[in-house]
Parts: C-alpha cells; structure tokens; sequence
C-alpha cells in the first residue's frame, strides 16, 4: 500500500479506537453529575455507592480515552506533516484551546473524584465531578469546531506567501454552523452510549437477581436520560443533515445514493443497491418528499445529484488548474502581474487545482482525460455512505423505542416484570457503539476525497516519509491496542461481576470511623 | 520592533514556558515512576511513592497536549517537521505513555504479585522512555536535523532512526533522565515519611551529582559543536516563508549568543546553582518544599540553555541550513498568535488556581498506613 493509504489506515483505526472510549466518557461523566446530585440532595447512601460503581467503570474507560487521544493529537503531525503546516494556523488554534481550556479541567479534577472522597465535602466532591463533565463537553465541543472546519472551512483564506491557511475571522471558525450541528449531535451520541451502558448492565444484575436496589435506580436514571439523548440525536442529527446539504452537497448525494437532481421535492430512498461503476443505485425503495424535507425543510428547493455535482466540479478542477499555475509562477516571480491576475480570478477553486495535482503532476498541461478524472475523484464511497448512513438512522429509531419503553416501564415500577426485555436490553449493549462509529464513517468517509473540504485534497495532506515507516508504526499501535483492549475488557467484567457489592463491603468498614451508613440493601 | 516581531517573541517564549511546565510538572511523575522499583523495597512502599503523583499525574500529563496543540497552533511548520522527522522517536514515546494511565489505573486492581511486577516494569517504562526521548530530541534540535522544503513548502527529512540516537543526542537524553529523576526525589522526599523519604533524598542527590556533570559535560560538548548563523533574512515582521534566507554553519555558533549578549549566562547559571542547591539542601528535612523549587528551577534552566544557545533559530537543518525554522518565519499569521494569547493569558491562570487547590487539598505526606487503610480509592 501507498503512503497515503497507510496513513489513511492509522488514522481510521486510531480514530474508531479512541471513539469507542470517549462517547463513553462523555455520557458516563453527566450520569455521574446526575446521580452525584441527587445523592448530595436526598442524602441516601446508596446514591453514593452509584456513584462510586458507575465511578469505577467511568475511570477504567477514562484512562483508555485519554492514552489513545495523545496519539491522536501527534499523528496530525507524524504523519499529515503537510496538512500541519497548511492549516495549523485555523486548525491547531481549537486544538491547543481544547487542551487549555477543557482537558486540563478533566485530567486535573478527575484525580479528585477519585481520591478525594474522604478529603472533600459532599458539594466539594459533587462539583469535582460536574468539572469533569463540564471538561469532557467541552472538550468535545473544540475537537468538533476543528472537525466542523475540515467539513467546511470558513473564517479561513489561502495566503501565498506562507503557502498555508490563514485566519481571516475566528468568530466564524467557532460559530461554524457544521461545528454546532455535531457538536450537539455527536454529544447526545455519547449520552445515549452511557445510558444504554448502565441500562445493560443493570439489566443484567436484574436477570441474576443481584444489586436490585442500585439497578432498579441505575435504569431509571438511564432510562429517562437515555430517552432524551434519542429523542435529541436524531432531532439534531436531522439539523445536521440541512447543514451538510447546503454546504457539502456531493457528501448528501452519495448518502442518498441519488445520482441525478431530482424535481422538487426529492424522495428519500429507504432501500437501495447504489452501483458507483454504473451511476444508479438499483432496487429502490423511496418514501415521496421526504429528502427534499430534510435535507431542505422546504417543498420546492432541489437536491442536487451526483452526476450534476461532478460536471460543475470539473469546471472547477478547469478553474483550479490556472490557480494552480499561477500560483507556481507567482512562487518565483511574485511580481508576474498577469499570473497575479489569473490567480486572483481563479484562488476560489486553488483546491481543485491541487486535487489535479494527485492526478498528474503536470497541472498546467492536464488532459481534459485527467480533469474528468480529478472531477469524478470528488465523488465519495457512495455505497459505503449510504448503508452506514441508514444502518445509524435505524439504530437511532432502536434507541428511542426502546429507552421509551424502559422510561415507561421506570415510571410505572415494573421493569423487572418482562425478562425477556431486560434480555434485549442486556444484549443492545455493543448498538449504541456500532451507532457512533458509523455515524464517524458517515461523516469523515463522506468528506473523501478532502481533508478540507474543497481546500487540500487528503492525497497531498501525508507527509514525506517512506511508507515503510507507517506501516511499522501501525503494527505497533494494533499489537498495543490489542493488548489493552484484552487487559481492559478483563477488567470491565471483573469490575461489574465483583458489583457495587465490593462498594458497600469498604464503606461498611468506615461506619467504624464515625461515617453514618445505612445499609442499602 | 513591529507588533509581529513583538508576538513572535512572545510565543517563542511561551513555547519555553510549556516545555518547562511540562519537564516540571509532569517530570516529577516521570522521574517518581522511574524511583518507584528503586525507593520502594516492597508493595505498600511502592505504592507509597505511586500515590504521591497518582492523584495529579493525569493532570500533569495535559502540559505533553497543550505543548502539541500550542506548537501545531503557533508553530505549525516546527510541529509538522519536528514530528514527522522524528517518527519513531515520537512512535516510541506514544508507545511509551499509553503504559502510564493504565499502569497507575490497573496496577491497584488486582493484588496478586505478578500482575504488580509487571505494571512496576511497565511505569518504569513509561517513565524513563519519554524522559529519554525528551533528551534527544533536544539534542537533534541542537546539531540541527536532515531536512528541506520544496517549492510547495513540503518537507522531505532524509534522517534516520538510528541518527537520533547519536552520542551528543544520547548524553542529552542523559542529562534529561538525571534532572527527571532528581525532580522526581524531591517530589517524593517533599510527599513521604520516614525511610521511603530517606532513600528518595539518597536517590536524589546521587542523580543531581550526575546531573551536574553531564550538564557540563554536554556545555562544553556543545561548544566544539557546528552551529548556524542566519546571514540575511526576509525580515522580524514578515510573512512565514522558510527559504526565504541564507543560513551558513559555524563551528561553535551555539556560544555565539553567550558573546552578544553575555547577560543570558545567567540562565545556565541558575541551573547549575539550583542543582547545587538541591543536593545541599536534601538532607535539610525541615523544608521539603524548598528543595522541590530548586530542583525545578535546575529542570528550567537547563531547558532554558538550549533555548536561549539557540535563539533565533527553533529548528536548524544540517541538510540544507537555509532551511533552518527561525522565530521569525517559522510562525502562524498574526491574528492567531493574538487569538492565542487571548486565549492562554485566560485560562492559564485559571489552570494554575485549580492546580494549586487540588495540590493544597492533597497537602500531607502519603504513608504506608494511609494507604493500606484506602485500599479500594488508592492506587
């Protein structure tokens, strides 16, 4: 495989790796803020041996989070060198204030959660825990403006001078309409990843009939919170697609499968086989109007196809290939007031001129075979965006149903009376997992073939290494990651088969010491 | 001086500011992990010295990211070569840190005495091989390191693996392993009681002594070293284009600083005093706390010396000189040097308050009673 595959590789593995662990986080974290309070409030025990249960695992995730996030951050530079330089000036900026400003918060307090138990005071310790929340959010909410402006990049110009993205306005890089969107979304994912975690597992102490008490009240709380980060997922999931249709239309066409425009308003296929060899996607089932509501909210907007998408950008690659000349006389001669002149006239589309550029490395003498070639590169993995796409929606409709049900079955006490439910709860476990990862494919995959959408295609952006060197650094993160994937999970299951029964046995101890505890079972 | 040139200056010396607060405040659990085998005879001694750092090595941890972010964001092109041609000492040291949470995290989970050893082994690791690394990769930066630009701005690195571990780059790894663990004694010794505190006063005068030594062993190492001088440049205030100026190498250029502006003698001065001061003062047990501050002030002058030896240059290039990144064209555009500012002279603060709370809640030496009294909340 070619360097660019290789990194390609890493970064996908890494990235779905590290996104196992942090939707946990973020969930986990505001469950514990939840439970905390109402501990701090009614004063009863057993919400603090929640607390220190769900604590436990919340901290065997947490450590996973945070060592495979350092590898994140430095991988940008290992190994999309060019990409660091081209855009660190817009990009590095949320990730340095994410570090200042949310993971020092985190990493300082989550110390205190657990060790600070018996040097804190009730509201001391609970508002620990809300800092740790409050971190883990915000450190969401910077990584995703950093990832809203690969997406769509505003607030930003190419400077030829430096050779690199500029920031014209900050104000827009952080009111990025895509960053919002996916934020919120992506948020409201990990929310529903805790809950459906404390739900399965209570409803697996349930099925054996150990710790009733802390998993009846573990699967309200879940049950409810659970709910309404369903409800909030695929509400603002849908706000997202309205971004993304405006400012990335291809990425919607492929999700849809939908190779021409269609008359307005345009039909949401249910079910189809896109052929990417052929243009068409075969076998569909379509449901009249619906895409046109959702990606438009309107009647009468259209939603541009594929095919349409690719001979606008073919002018554009035309259009990018005079920039792209341009720019390489303007490099040696920057006083070339004609080459000035055509640069200006054509910087808009610089980027497709660099897209050529992974095509033939002779842009200025590009054959119109080549140009057709850079403009159908614009198009994505459509078969990939379009089951991941429906595969993440239905798994959306699966959590409301049932965090629904077990809302309804919390609020009338009956949530032990249908096992076979606690079963389907127990087994939904690894869903909400699948779920955020195919909704990371559906939106990192879908900005293919660009790490900034429309600026600097993905095949430009690695850096000038031998591939050999990726290749070995893979091996090495996969042997491990593998390592403490097992190390982890064995963990996990001892930690919850010993249950918050181990809790309770160390606080018992401490009644001797003058703690008030009532027994909670 | 114009407004750049003004903010260039500032984020090469909060650059310095970040590297120093990560060797001092993440050091000393660095060089804590690595004493913990030697200081601590049994389990509970052991975990003795992994609960001084265990509540705050996590925090600790976050100078390493806001270093990166900061260098990707103010020094984009620094970051991109720096980390890309430092490929596996980057891999290594990644490898490395991902033992650290675990190794704290797990290593309490579970009693039995071999899955103990091994997260002993695996924090020592995870200690000595970034403070390592952290040493040679200064050491590169030093002698200056095989890269190039073409006329796109994309770098080729012709380096190898085994040229970053040359003898100049490996006793600066030295150097960073002794200060480490020096740091690390006297953050143990400030934390405990008794005979742990006693062998980690031991431990540190001995890695001071030799931190002295090579410290000046690598002074004069680096005087007979080739250096570089910028002879002409675009300017202190213009855009960040880095073949834009002519760079030659000098034998002994890195003293060059020392004789133009002879007041900067004063930032290896303060490593040298400090680290004298420290292994005087160890076995001063009435003020541990001072001993902690002198130790750092030596981690910051010896980070110090290589910055300000280097000054203007951030990263020279032996491949091809005049692709040297220099302070001035090796920035981000000025409007994010601001918004950075902006943003670090906020929260900075506001880090350096909730740190110092956390440090004043855990105030009081951990003992081996304390700990087999917390056995499931500590490590």
């Amino acid at each position: 495989m070619d360097i660019v595959s290789l990194s390609r590789l890493q970064f996908g593995l890494t990235a779905m790796y590290h996104f196992l662990f942090i939707p946990l986080t973020l969930g986990l974290a505001v469950l514990l803020v939840i439970m905390e309070v109402v501990y701090v409030t009614t004063n009863r025990p057993i919400w603090k041996d929640m607390v220190k249960f769900w604590g436990l695992l919340f901290g065997i995730n947490f450590v996973m989070g945070v060592a495979t996030g350092i590898t994140m951050e430095f991988q940008f530079g290992t190994n999309w060198a060019y990409y660091s330089h081209f855009v660190g000036d817009v990009f590095g900026a949320p990730l340095a204030i994410e570090g200042l400003m949310a993971f020092f918060l985190e990493a300082t307090f989550v110390g205190m959660f657990f060790f600070g138990w018996e040097r804190l005071s009730k509201v001391q310790h609970l508002t620990v825990t809300v800092m740790v929340a409050l971190g883990t959010n915000l450190s969401a909410l910077w990584i995703l403006i950093a990832n809203g402006w690969m997406q769509h990049p505003v607030g930003a110009h190419f400077d030829l001078a430096t050779m690199s993205m500029q920031v014209s306005d900050f104000s827009a890089v952080l009111m990025n309409p895509n960053a919002q969107d996916k934020f919120v979304h992506t948020v409201a994912a990990g929310y529903c990843v805790g809950s459906m975690f404390m739900l399965s597992i209570s409803a697996i102490f349930l099925l054996q009939g150990k710790h009733r008490a802390i998993a009846l009240r573990s699967m309200t709380v879940a049950a409810s919170f659970g709910l309404a980060s369903s409800l909030a997922v695929v509400t603002l999931g849908d706000a997202s697609g309205v971004t993304v249709a405006q400012n990335q239309p291809m990425k919607m066409a492929a999700i849809e499968g939908m190779w021409s425009t269609e008359p307005a308003p345009a039909a949401f296929t249910i079910i189809g086989f896109p052929d990417q060899t052929h243009f068409i996607t075969r076998h569909v089932l379509q449901f009249p109007w619906a895409l046109g509501l959702i990606a438009t909210h309107s009647v009468d907007q259209p939603v541009p196809g594929i095919l349409p998408l690719v001979e606008q950008n073919e002018q554009r690659v035309k259009s990018g290939a005079q920039a792209y000349t341009a720019m390489e006389i303007l490099r040696s001669h920057p006083r070339d007031a004609p080459a000035l002149a055509t640069f200006t006239a054509h910087e808009d589309d610089l980027g497709y001129g660099f897209l050529l550029k992974t095509v033939t490395p002779d842009v200025a003498h590009a054959t119109p075979a080549q140009i057709s070639q850079a403009a159908w590169a614009t198009v994505p993995p459509v078969a990939t965006l379009f089951w991941s796409f429906r595969f993440m929606v239905a798994l959306g409709i699966y959590f409301i149903a049932l965090f629904g049900a077990l809302f309804y079955l919390a609020c009338t006490r009956r949530l032990e009376r249908y096992r076979w439910l606690l079963w389907v709860t127990a087994f939904s476990l690894p869903l909400p997992w699948i779920a955020a990862e195919l909704g990371w494919t559906v939106a990192e995959v879908g900005r293919q073939p660009w790490t900034v959408n429309g600026i600097l295609p993905t095949a430009l952006s690695v850096s000038s290494i031998p591939a050999v060197n990726v290749a070995i650094s893979i091996a090495g993160f996969v042997l491990a990651y593998s390592a403490l994937f097992v190390v982890e999970m064995y963990l996990m299951v001892r930690t919850i088969r010993q249950g918050p029964g181990g809790v309770y046995a160390g606080d018992r101890a401490k009644t001797s010491r003058g703690t008030v505890l009532q027994p909670a079972e | 001086m114009n407004e750049y040139e003004i903010f260039r200056v500032i984020w090469w010396a909060l650059l310095g500011v970040l590297l120093i607060g990560l060797a001092v405040m993440d050091g000393f659990d660095l060089g804590a992990a690595m004493l913990a085998p030697v200081i601590g005879k049994t389990d509970s001694e052991r975990r003795v010295v992994l609960n001084t750092v265990g509540p705050v090595w996590e925090g600790n941890q976050v100078w390493l990211i806001v270093g990166g972010g900061v260098m990707f964001a103010a020094w984009p092109m620094l970051y991109a070569v720096a980390f890309s041609g430092f490929y596996f000492a980057i891999l290594l040291l990644l490898l490395a840190l991902i033992l650290r949470p675990v190794g704290f995290k797990y290593r309490s989970k579970i009693s039995d005495p071999v899955w103990r050893h091994f997260w002993d082994g695996a924090l020592f690791v995870g200690g000595l091989v970034p403070a390592l690394v952290y040493g040679v990769a200064f050491g590169n930066v030093l002698q200056g390191v095989p890269f190039t630009f073409d006329e796109l701005l994309r770098m080729t690195y012709t380096g190898t693996l085994w040229g970053l571990f040359n003898p100049f780059a490996l006793l600066c790894g030295l150097v960073s392993v002794a200060m480490l663990l020096m740091h690390g004694a006297a953050y143990v010794a400030c934390k405990t009681e008794g005979v742990i505190r006693a062998r980690a006063q031991t431990a540190g005068f001995w890695s001071g002594v030799v931190t002295i030594m090579l410290f000046a062993l690598g002074g004069v190492w680096a005087s007979h070293l080739d250096g570089y001088v910028v002879q002409n440049f675009a300017g202190t205030g213009a855009p960040s284009d880095m073949m834009a100026k002519l760079v030659t190498r000098v034998p002994g250029a890195l003293m060059a600083n020392y004789a133009t502006a002879p007041w900067i003698a004063v930032v290896p001065a303060v490593a040298f005093l400090d680290a004298v001061a420290t292994i005087l003062l160890l076995r001063d047990t009435k003020r541990p706390g001072v001993t902690f501050i002198t130790s750092g002030l030596t981690v910051a002058g010896i980070i110090g010396t290589a910055g300000v030896s280097l000054f203007p240059f951030l990263l020279p290039s032996s491949l091809n000189p005049s692709a040297s990144l220099l302070v001035w064209d090796s920035s981000s555009g000025l409007l994010t040097l601001q918004i950075m500012l902006v943003a670090t002279v906020i929260f900075l603060p506001i880090i350096i308050a909730y740190t110092s709370w956390v440090y004043w809640v855990l105030r009081g030496p951990v003992t081996v009673a304390g700990i087999e009294r917390d056995n499931h909340t500590a490590y």
